[in-house]
């Protein structure tokens, strides 16, 4: 069972991590590290679908019949380009959230943006 | 000639613009210029983006589907364009709301974006626009995601472009949900690919019958249905959409709010109708069991919170969520009618909220804030601002001879043919609450006096013409599209009729 599908387990596996991550940690940093986790693990469910048992990489020579599947490979390449950019952004933000909050947890951002609110209603 | 490449010309010419918009302020010689020609370039592109979608919708509805095929490679093996009637009635409402938010943007964003990033501004608003349009456009599955994506990181850009320091934290609220939605749908594409081999939407369809027993199948419905669900903020996975349109500037709030959900949509109507057929989508996966006690807790819950806000903006915004879950109720139905329900919906909620944000981005341009208790006495000192906030809100509403009316009706008898009487008295109960927090509003601005203003010092005057003017285009249009159905009935009536076959 494990042994058959051990590439979807790694990518499952992988998967739930990243998303525990996005879901339970409160530190914004850490967060985009297990978003990135968690995109990675669909890219490796991409690829391991492409691989054909006894294909070569996709290249033209003579002698070989067989190749992998090249598509998966360039559309990973697009998603990881989307996945590099989503990181960058999110990060840029970050640093801006850092300079206008002094912190990267997510709980005292939060009680800020309550005091905040409590502050506006009271003085208007 | 240049007929024939429409279709790749309305995603081009915005991507292409979008870089060399950025560099405008380079050939200005002084940066307010620079700034003046970056918009003034935006408000042509996107004019241009919508003269190409009127002829896109004409050349459809005279002569059928465009098929486009890049770089000369036939489908299923290339990139295909396709565009049929769903397709260029969202291209037209995508466009159409670009333009009029670009007419009305120039003041608006010079009072609320720091001048060196102005022109950036607009180049990411191009830049989402891209992706808005390439969504639509696209016949490939896997080009949705991309497209999804172009648009979505610049619109998380804008959003946190916003002046309180709230809107970078609502904009990272908003990147994780929209990449965790945006992967799964890129997981839901994967497993189909590994299915089928193919990932052009046509050639999908017609491999999927044959797929029914296969889990996997079932597991990419789930992974779509999760994904476009984050992507379109159906409630319980509505999280960021409040934060992100109270605190975007406004007119991000004004495009956002009456496109970007507006595509989602579109991709779970392309997805479930025509990628699955709706015979499978309903009958072997029964969304509907999900997708209507979804939307009528999004109608009663998200209604009921708009009515408890202070900030206008994000009451509409609440609102916003409610309103899609009108649309997925009439999607729930699984009948023709609800669908083109639906999608009526869809065209004149854009038309409306998109109006009363765009009043949300006069009020804070004159007065800097969309506290309630800022609005006491506006009714006297914005009168054409505020007039056009009664007419809009009574489209949100619903009360005859509005857009907002046309479509609640058609959705209230689609659930009535359904014998779906709990459906129909939430439609009902939807507006009784939408008169409640549009109430409120017309309230404190027609019947309160104001208290701080005067101490002030300020006198609040009427925003300028350059905002009122697109502003009642789109009060207008209400009007119109109340009265006069022909079009927006009709075109939505045609696109889920080819959607069914």
């Amino acid at each position: 069972m494990f042994a058959d599908y051990y590439n979807y387990w790694v990518a499952i596996i992988l998967m739930m991590l990243g998303f525990y991550i996005v879901i339970s940690d409160a530190n914004l940093i850490k967060k985009i590290i297990g978003l990135s986790i968690f995109q990675t693990s669909v890219f490796i469910l991409f690829i391991s679908m492409s691989k054909v048992e006894g294909g070569t990489a996709p290249i033209l020579a003579e002698g070989i019949t067989t190749y992998s599947n090249p598509l998966p490979h360039v559309l990973i390449l697009t998603a990881i380009v989307v996945s590099v950019a989503t990181t960058a952004l999110g990060l840029a933000i970050i640093a801006r959230i850092y300079r206008e909050y002094g912190t990267v947890d997510e709980n005292i951002i939060h009680d800020q943006d309550e005091e905040d609110e409590d502050n506006n209603e009271a003085t208007g | 000639m240049l007929t024939q490449h429409l279709a790749v010309l309305q995603v081009v010419v915005p991507l292409i613009s979008a870089p060399l918009c950025a560099l405008l302020p380079l050939a200005g010689s002084e940066n307010k210029l620079g700034n003046k020609l970056a918009w003034l370039f935006a408000t042509l592109v996107s004019l241009t983006t919508f003269i190409i979608a009127l002829l896109i919708a004409k050349e459809v509805s005279d002569h059928g589907v465009i098929s486009y095929q890049l770089g000369g490679w036939a489908p299923p093996w290339g990139i295909e364009y396709r565009i049929d009637h769903l397709s260029a009635y969202i291209l037209l409402i995508v466009s159409a709301i670009a333009c009029i938010t670009m007419l009305a943007a120039q003041k608006s964003v010079e009072k609320e974006i720091a001048h060196e990033k102005i022109s950036l501004f607009y180049s990411a608003f191009l830049l989402c626009l891209t992706g808005l349009l390439g969504v639509v456009v696209t016949g490939d599955a896997f080009n949705i995601f991309v497209f999804l994506e172009i648009s979505s990181l610049s619109s998380y850009v804008l959003i946190a472009l916003g002046n309180d320091r709230k809107a970078l934290t609502a904009s990272y609220q908003y990147l994780i949900m929209g990449t965790i939605g945006a992967t799964f749908i890129l997981i839901g594409i994967g497993l189909l690919y590994m299915l089928t081999g193919t990932l052009n939407i046509v050639d999908l369809q017609q491999r999927i019958p044959e797929l029914l027993s296969s889990r996997t199948l079932h597991a990419a419905f789930a992974f779509f249905t999760v994904g476009i669900s984050l992507k379109l903020a159906l409630l319980p996975l509505h999280l960021w959409l409040p934060n992100a349109y109270a605190y975007a500037p406004s007119m991000i709030t004004v495009f956002l709010s009456a496109t970007a959900t507006k595509v989602s949509l579109y991709i779970l109507f392309r997805f479930f109708f025509g990628l699955f057929s709706n015979e499978i989508t309903f009958e072997e996966f029964h969304l509907d069991k999900i997708l209507i006690p979804l939307s009528i807790l999004a109608i009663l819950i998200a209604s009921s919170v708009a009515v408890f806000q202070n900030n206008i903006k994000r009451m509409f915004a609440y609102s916003s969520v409610a309103q899609i879950g009108y649309m997925t109720l009439g999607i729930g139905l699984a009948t023709k009618s609800g669908s083109i329900a639906g999608m009526l919906h869809l065209f004149n909620h854009a038309i409306i909220k998109g109006g009363l944000f765009l009043a949300m981005a006069c009020i804070v341009f004159r007065t800097g804030s969309v506290q309630l208790s800022n609005f006491a006495g506006l009714g006297k000192r914005m009168p054409w601002t505020m007039a056009a906030i009664l007419l809009l809100g009574l489209g949100l509403i619903g009360v005859p001879f509005t857009a907002g009316f046309i479509s609640k009706w058609y959705l209230l008898i689609a659930a009535l043919e359904q014998n779906n009487w709990l459906a129909a008295t939430v439609i009902v109960g939807g507006s009784l609450l939408a008169v409640m927090y549009i109430w409120k509003i017309i309230e404190h601005a027609y019947f309160k006096i104001p208290i701080s203003s005067a101490s002030e010092g300020q006198v609040i005057s009427e925003a300028p013409f350059t905002m009122l003017i697109p502003l009642w285009i789109l009060v207008a249009a209400n009007f119109y599209f109340g009265v006069n159905t022909s079009f927006s009935y009709g075109f939505a009536n045609t696109a889920i009729n080819t959607l069914f076959q």
